[in-house]
């Protein structure tokens, strides 16, 4: 209830559609109760002359004009409340759709790690339409239904009170049954929406992860896990069709058994004298007009019992807090010294154990520093802190002094440029992907950073040069050169803070070549933190922290971790002495020649 | 990917995006219309119950009026009362049959369609798995995901339309002879505005259906932004976006907002022109219906049952009006299904193809050649012999054709006939079941893929009968044992999507144990420990000494200390084999390998001064 409440005040934030919308159904249903009197009374005086009385022609136009005038008021404001009810409707998903947006793209990595793509986009898609479906339903339908209902029994019962309470004895059987079935209705969409959801999780991952799935020959596993939701999903649009036909078959037969008594009670009371032929077929007018919207009382119940769930959805992402929150007396950082200070710093992701643990960083305006370390040690992490894309449980991070707490967002990543692991590029133009981060930017620099970034002579091959457009994230650019993009992106910005995160870690000995050296002058006052897992990279690194298991396990130049053969010697060991010669120092027993005698 | 690459697929997006709009425009065609009827077959049953439904229902619809013009001429106005208790039992019990119709008609009309879209979905999917790797080099993996949800819920709204369709058209019949049966005259007096309504129709048709395309495709704009900005979320926010994306995507929700406002002021355009022209025709009946009952010739009864008949009657031309353009968007969304079942893969089992026997792994390459798009040659004559066993490193700059080899070993691509063979264990692998193939070849690709489920499902795939520890071992061996049990639940730990939980080196090590659990006679890794740190690299190459024993292994690497020890170095240049031989030849060759070798520790040498 407190979700349909929400969506309907969304609604009533337009409030000159909602008004012209009331004006139109209530201009047009009184047109359109106009209507049957009018029929009433052609049959009356049609009866009048079968019954002896004069055939006056001008009364029969009269009625004619009526009947035409009535409907062309019903015509014009039916349009007018069908416009009217879409609009509405489509503004309430307008601004859904715009706050939805800002949201999911303001919440912070922890939220983003934890969701599909796949289901925020449902949500964006079937969700809102959901909610507009309501929107138009609740809003627009619900209330013509219940004016026509009160009207329509008002006008049947001076009619006949009789004939008029069997008519109204149908409004509280109808609204038994809907609550009955919107229960059952409800469950049956939620389950339908979360097979569809897991259905469509399996596509995705299957198109995504084609080379696997041809590599290890699993299409016939693949087809298994599809198939089990595939019929999920059938059963389930088979089980809410059951219950919607139940809903309407009961209702109809509810409705003809009225329209049976109103025959035979109105039968009885014309022969009686007591009620006009006109005024019989008046009622059955009026018990038509009653069907119309009674057939639309499923669509009613369907669309609340899909607008809950999905408002339910909606909202949860929209009202959810983001745990990176701007502080309210925030101050902007101009352009900063880039002087990097993480004292007792610590993070864990939601429930896990701590994944960084009491690190101290001093990174002195212009410095190199390096992050080197085992899978999971916490490098990545400690970057994204940086930007403030996760928030530290204790510590604190400064940046030139300031608390980066207390500093906006924008003017906080504005001073730090990324080149991220996972490398993403828009669907656009080469060179509006390298000014994403700078929108005003001149083709001069945007050449000038791709020269850098070593993708000049690159995009100078293409067609369009630098107006080639990428197709769907960058999938018609190899992984390298995706990466240099990025790397170009960065560069553009020009920010005195710089972190490169594995940024050369899957092109090929040339090109890294070229990469490193680029990335030098680029680091060039610019203060730079460097994961890597090569220590070609690092190497000229003003400190090198050692990272083990979320802390720091050694720190100091390279000659100094050198000199002190811990584990930083043991990576670099690793490193230049042929592989043989290491296999043979390590002599760990090898249990796979085991497990490959088992299977 | 190559220059000629970049542009032919912009070219191709592009193509489609014309087709789509031309496509669009059809409302029925005969030859999609033919092949959905291929898929009622196992539902045939279901289907002519369905019709015998909307048959009798329509015709119970039609009975309404009828009865009661009958209970009113001959029962209520000459008094007879006793009589018209019968005709309400009457009344009653079209009614029943109605509803009995009605249900039946849904009930079984859904359950054929349900499973028809079943079906459909299911071909779709099993299709996909059959399409080789070009194929989706091609197509993005969005476009194929609205094809097959898309459009076959497309398809799922205009089953329902189809029923009202059917029904409507049964009822217009069934109501026009009703009329005439009551008074020739006044039921083509009552049809006499059809014509008029005729040709409002043609012309609003043509309207309507310019911005229901535009509709459309601004939807699609709205969702396909909206995609990318949540799969780039990430570098949004480090670029700090989110305000000018938010009025980029402001522009195309307001766009969508005109352009459904815009359809619903033309579709709505109906609503008064049915309703004035439903006045003219009862006004005329009236007017008509009156002289005529002077000269005897009408009863009440009878105007009150065209009155009705009449206001029923424009509905259904309404409705079919409306329901057109549902049909249109199946129809197109029909031919964008079958277009998709009727792709071909190139690379299919020939039907005399046989499943390969347990292989020693011996690889072969004779003069093989190939290319992604004609003309443009990737591999150009490549000859390779690896002995069962063997270790061979495959090196070479970007774009030499590393990765396009192996991928053609593992049969990702087929070289055409005529274009050189590549045999394993001495049968073309062009003559032997893909499957059997994949099974005996594991790959470690560049890219790590991680499904959504656990560690334990992603290690094991479809290896269901590997016990516990067997998988321990394997993890063990590759050094991903140690991360595993640090994540919540170890190996049941659920795995966030594409394990976004876990850094790009431990999804390599998960793929790794992936690949040992498949127990292959060959192993291919394509730069796979690109991503691992040096130390767990290390780790990684004592289990690999011990895995690969026994294994044909192919291995692309860039770091040279991981190919050093293989057995063969291939250095590939431009398509083409540069150099073969061990570390040491190579280097003393002082050939590209030799340059190589060189740059890759430069930069650690310099430091040591």
């Amino acid at each position: 209830m407190k979700v349909l409440g929400r969506i309907i005040l969304l609604a009533t934030k337009h409030r000159w559609r909602l008004v012209g919308l009331y004006a139109a159904m209530i201009g047009g249903t009184s047109a359109s109760l106009l209507l049957p009197k009018l029929f009433g009374s052609a049959i009356d005086e049609i009866d009048g002359i079968l019954n002896g009385g004069t055939y006056v022609e001008t009364a029969i136009i009269g009625i004619a004009l009526g009947i035409l005038i009535a409907s062309l008021v019903q015509g014009l404001l039916g349009y007018a409340q069908t416009y009217f009810t879409e609009s509405l409707g489509e503004s309430t998903i307008y601004d859904i759709r715009n706050t939805y947006y800002q949201k999911v793209q303001n919440l912070s990595f922890a939220f983003h790690d934890k969701q599909h793509t796949g289901n925020l986009m449902s949500r964006a898609i079937n969700d809102v339409q959901s909610m507009r479906g309501f929107v138009n339903q609740g809003l627009s339908t619900t209330p013509h239904v219940i004016v026509l209902f009160v009207v329509v029994t008002i006008l049947l019962v001076r009619l006949d009170w009789k004939l008029g309470l069997i008519a109204a004895g149908f409004l509280p059987i109808a609204s038994a049954l809907s609550v009955y079935v919107r229960f059952h209705l409800r469950k049956a969409w939620i389950r339908f929406m979360e097979h569809m959801g897991n259905l469509s999780t399996v596509l995705q991952e299957n198109l995504s992860g084609v080379k696997v799935v041809r590599a290890f020959g699993i299409e016939g596993y693949e087809e298994g896990k599809y198939e089990r939701w595939n019929s999920k999903v059938k059963d389930d649009v088979v089980l809410a069709t059951k219950w919607e036909l139940a809903y309407n078959g009961l209702l109809r037969l509810t409705f003809f058994g009225v329209m049976a008594g109103t025959l035979l009670y109105g039968g009885h009371q014309v022969v009686g004298s007591n009620l006009t032929p006109g005024e019989l077929g008046q009622f059955f007018f009026y018990l038509q007009i009653l069907m119309m919207p009674m057939w639309n009382v499923g669509g009613i119940i369907t669309s609340t019992a899909r607008a809950v769930p999905a408002g339910q959805r909606l909202f949860e992402i929209i009202d959810m807090p983001s745990p990176v929150q701007e502080a309210p007396n925030a101050v902007d950082l101009t352009r900063s010294q880039g002087h990097v200070r993480f004292e007792g710093v610590c993070f864990e992701y939601s429930s896990r154990r701590p994944v960084v643990n009491n690190v101290d960083i001093d990174a002195a305006p212009g410095k190199l520093i390096a992050l080197v370390g085992p899978p999971g040690s916490g490098k990545s992490t400690i970057v994204n802190l940086i930007p403030r894309f996760y928030d530290i449980a204790s510590g604190c991070i400064t940046i030139d002094g300031h608390d980066i707490r207390d500093l906006t967002l924008k003017s906080l990543r504005r001073n730090i440029g990324i080149v991220q692991q996972d490398v993403f590029a828009f669907t656009a133009t080469i060179a509006e992907n390298i000014a994403y981060g700078k929108e005003n930017a001149t083709r001069e620099e945007i050449v000038a950073a791709a020269k850098v970034a070593q993708l000049h002579d690159f995009i100078e091959t293409l067609e369009d040069g630098y107006d080639t457009e990428l197709s769907e994230r960058g999938s018609n650019l190899s992984g390298g050169q995706r990466q240099r993009l990025s790397i170009a992106r960065a560069v553009l910005v020009d920010p005195p803070i710089l972190i490169l995160d594995d940024s050369t870690a899957s092109v090929d000995a040339h090109t890294e070549e070229q990469i490193r050296l680029a990335m030098e002058h680029v680091m060039v006052g610019r203060t730079t933190i460097v994961i890597a897992n090569r220590l070609s990279t690092v190497h000229k690194a003003d400190e090198i922290l050692v990272m083990d298991d979320g802390s720091v396990a050694e720190r100091g130049t390279h000659s100094e971790l050198i000199e002190r053969g811990g584990l930083y010697r043991e990576i670099y060991d690793l490193q230049l002495r042929p592989q043989e010669q290491v296999l043979r120092e390590f002599d760990v027993p090898m249990p796979v020649a085991a497990l490959m005698e088992a299977s | 990917m190559t220059t000629a690459q970049v542009t032919a697929k912009a070219k191709r997006d592009k193509e489609e995006l014309v087709d789509g709009v031309e496509r669009y425009g059809k409302a029925f065609d005969s030859r999609i219309f033919g092949r959905f009827v291929h898929y009622v077959g196992p539902y045939k049953m279901l289907v002519v119950i369905g019709i015998l439904g909307v048959v009798v229902f329509s015709l119970s619809q039609v009975a309404l009026p009828w009865i009661i013009k009958v209970a009113i001429d001959d029962y209520i106005v000459p008094g007879n009362l006793p009589g018209l208790w019968w005709i309400v039992m009457l009344f009653i019990a079209n009614a029943i049959v109605n509803r009995v119709a009605g249900v039946a008609m849904d009930l079984s009309m859904t359950k054929a369609g349900q499973g028809i879209l079943y079906d459909l979905r299911a071909e779709m999917f099993s299709h996909l798995q059959k399409l080789s790797m070009s194929f989706f080099n091609k197509t993005e993996v969005g476009r194929l995901m609205s094809r097959v949800l898309g459009d076959v819920g497309q398809l799922q709204e205009s089953l329902q339309v189809a029923v009202n369709f059917s029904g409507e058209l049964v009822s217009l019949i069934g109501i026009s002879i009703a009329m005439m049966f009551i008074s020739v005259k006044l039921g083509l007096l009552a049809m006499s505005v059809l014509p008029v309504l005729a040709i409002v129709l043609v012309f609003w048709q043509r309207r309507a259906k310019k911005s229901f395309i535009r509709a459309r495709q601004s939807i699609s704009d709205v969702n396909g932004a909206l995609n990318e900005n949540i799969s780039g979320v990430r570098v949004v926010q480090s670029m700090n976006r989110q305000d000018r994306n938010a009025v980029l995507f402001d522009e195309k929700n307001k766009n969508n907002f005109n352009a459904v406002v815009d359809v619903t002021k033309i579709s709505a355009v109906l609503i008064p022109v049915v309703d004035i022209l439903r006045a003219v025709s009862i006004g005329l009946v009236i007017v008509f219906g009156a002289r005529m009952v002077i000269g005897d010739s009408l009863q009440v009864g009878a105007l009150f049952a065209l009155i009705l008949y009449i206001q029923r009657f424009f509905d259904p031309l309404r409705n079919i009006t409306m329901q057109y353009t549902q049909l249109q968007r199946s129809m197109a969304s029909g031919s964008r299904i079958f277009d998709l079942l009727d792709t071909k893969s190139d690379v299919v089992d020939s039907p005399m193809a046989f499943d390969l026997p347990k292989l020693d792994g011996e690889i072969e390459l004779r003069n093989v050649k190939f290319g992604y798009d004609p003309g443009v040659e990737i591999i150009k004559d490549v000859n390779l012999h690896i002995k069962p066993g063997e270790t061979v490193a495959i090196v070479g700059p970007t774009g030499a054709g590393k990765t396009t080899l192996i991928s053609l070993i593992g049969r990702f691509y087929d070289v055409q006939r005529g274009s050189g063979a590549i045999m394993v264990d001495g049968h073309d692998i062009r003559d032997v079941t893909r499957k059997s193939l994949a099974r005996q070849m594991s790959m470690v690709l560049q890219e790590p893929f991680l499904f959504s489920g656990t560690v334990k499902e992603n290690i094991i795939l479809d290896h269901e009968e590997v016990t516990h520890e067997q998988i321990v071992v394997a993890a063990t061996a590759v050094g991903a044992h140690d991360f595993i049990m640090k994540l919540e639940d170890g190996y049941d730990t659920e795995l966030e999507e594409r394990g976004s939980n876990l850094s790009v080196g431990q999804r390599q090590l998960i793929s790794f144990t992936r690949a040992i659990i498949a127990d292959p006679r060959i192993l291919v890794l394509d730069e796979a420990t690109a991503n691992i740190d040096t130390n767990t690299e290390a780790q990684l190459q004592r289990a690999l000494k011990t895995l690969l024993e026994g294994r044909t292994a192919i291995v692309i690497a860039h770091r040279l200390s991981t190919i050093r020890s293989a057995d063969k170095i291939v250095v590939l240049q431009d398509g083409r084999v540069a150099e073969m031989g061990t570390h040491d030849e190579l280097v003393d060759s002082d050939g590209l390998y030799a340059h190589l070798n060189k740059m890759n520790y430069a930069a650690l040498e310099s430091t040591r001064v």
